[in-house]
């Protein structure tokens, strides 16, 4: 049971898709003007993170590693490309908020490294884990980098929300002040604000393991 | 357990990896093609269904009382093909709606684009895109007021050198990090109104005489 905890805490927190790992740096940066974007992406990437994991850790037995990154390629892009297909075919209405997303995901180098780092080698039971617990870890990234963006600026947070997920979160929506800084809309203030994020992960993680190693001291004298 | 060991062996072997790589392209293929055949009704439809509802965004309310939606006809603009929907009331058109394309930063934005008889933007609606959230979507009515600034505008108002973004010497916003697609969208509409006059008395000529 611990080695799925160690899953989804690698997910969430140690190695991050996009703070530990900084991957996936393309479609992060380019949709994180808002906090509703960074939800779309990371939601629709999620999906396809999870579907990718199990198709992969499924045919693991067969794949001759000197070939392994070609096929892993054609098979999220060949993936990526159905549920584009069917979601524009069957749920349009969905398809019309979320199928910008997916068209980005196709660039998202995040989904190659888990199959190639983690799927290729795991159980599909772990791999499915892996793919839920990374997805919602990249949720929760580019949620927190959208949403520093968009306060700082278009003096916003969730602007538009109910498109993405219907009239009833309307109430998610927030308005601080008008205007703001520009920079911070354009790509280099996605950079910044990342820069700043991962500075605060590490001064966060370097303060508790110094109070960490502070107990252990204490409690060994 | 026989089974794997064989596969450990053959893993390994160049003939095995160039089959493990063919048959992988040959199922996605076969996958997609299938997908392709059974999901091209349904998106066709949908796509039908979204530029229908938007050919009544474009055109003023009480301006027609036929259905601009089957009244249509194929033209090209250049090698750009255009379906023209022509509004009438009491049988004299009244307005067209051009459903057009514009080849955006990725991929081709569907558009319909209103014009009344004197050559004058009624309304453009964005139909279908695949641009970048946040950066060019800002095209779509549902995220931001921009497209408004066509309706009323034609040809020569701004005169046609300045039907260009701002950053073009035109008189129309881009947007912050993303001027390929507003770009790609003036253009489309501009080349509207000039095919409009180039051959609306022949498209009202060709319906008027059934
Ligand atoms: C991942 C990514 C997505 C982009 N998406 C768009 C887009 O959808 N529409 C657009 O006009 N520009 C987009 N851009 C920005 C363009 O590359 C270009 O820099 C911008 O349109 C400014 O053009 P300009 O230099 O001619 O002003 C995107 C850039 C990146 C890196």
């Amino acid at each position: 049971m611990s080695r799925y905890r160690q899953i989804v805490k690698d997910g969430l927190w140690d190695n991050n898709m996009v703070s530990g790992q900084l991957l996936a740096m393309c479609p992060a940066m380019a949709v994180t003007a808002t906090a509703t974007n960074g939800l779309g992406m990371g939601l629709a990437s999620t999906v396809v993170l999870v579907a990718a994991n199990i198709l992969v850790s499924s045919i693991r037995h067969l794949v001759p590693s000197a070939v392994r990154i070609p096929i892993f390629i054609v098979l999220i892009a060949t993936l990526v490309t159905l549920v584009d297909m069917a979601l524009n075919a069957w749920l349009h209405d969905l398809y019309k908020v979320l199928g910008l997303f997916i068209a980005l995901i196709v660039v998202n180098c995040g989904i190659l490294g888990r199959s190639e780092s983690f799927a290729s080698k795991s159980t599909v039971a772990e791999s499915t884990v892996d793919g839920l617990a990374m997805g919602l870890g990249f949720t929760f990234a580019l949620i927190a980098i959208g949403g520093v963006r968009e306060l700082l600026g278009s003096g916003s947070l969730f602007a538009q929300a109910h498109l993405l997920l219907g009239p009833a979160f309307a109430f998610l929506e927030m308005k601080f002040f008008d205007g703001g800084a520009l920079l911070m809309i354009l790509p280099p203030g996605g950079f910044i604000v990342l820069g700043f994020l991962l500075a605060a992960k590490r001064v966060w993680e370097s303060r508790r393991s110094a109070r960490a190693s502070v107990t252990q001291a204490t409690s060994a004298a | 357990m026989s089974e794997p060991m064989t596969l450990e062996r053959l893993r390994p072997t160049i003939p095995y990896q160039a089959a493990a790589l063919a048959v992988t392209v040959m199922l996605a293929s076969a996958a997609l093609s299938f997908a392709e055949r059974h999901t091209r009704g349904p998106i066709e439809q949908a796509i039908a269904e979204d530029t229908r509802r938007s050919l009544g965004e474009v055109l003023p309310q009480g301006s027609y009382d036929n259905d601009p939606g089957s009244d249509r006809l194929d033209a090209r603009d250049g090698n750009v093909p255009v379906v023209v929907h022509i509004a009438r009331k009491a049988g004299v058109p009244t307005a067209v709606v051009l459903e057009t394309a514009a080849k955006g930063y990725s991929g081709e934005i569907g558009l319909v684009v209103g014009i009344d008889r004197e050559g004058r933007v009624t309304g453009v609606r964005i139909t279908r895109h695949t641009e970048t959230p946040g950066l060019g979507d800002k095209v779509e009515v549902a995220k931001s007021e921009w497209v408004h600034d066509f309706a009323g505008r034609d040809l020569s108002n701004p005169a046609p050198a300045k039907w260009a973004v701002k950053k073009d010497g035109g008189v129309f916003d881009q947007f912050a990090g993303a001027t390929i697609t507003p770009r790609a969208v003036v253009g489309a509409v501009k080349r509207s109104l000039e095919l409009y006059r180039r051959e609306h008395e022949a498209w009202f000529a060709r319906r008027d005489a059934p």
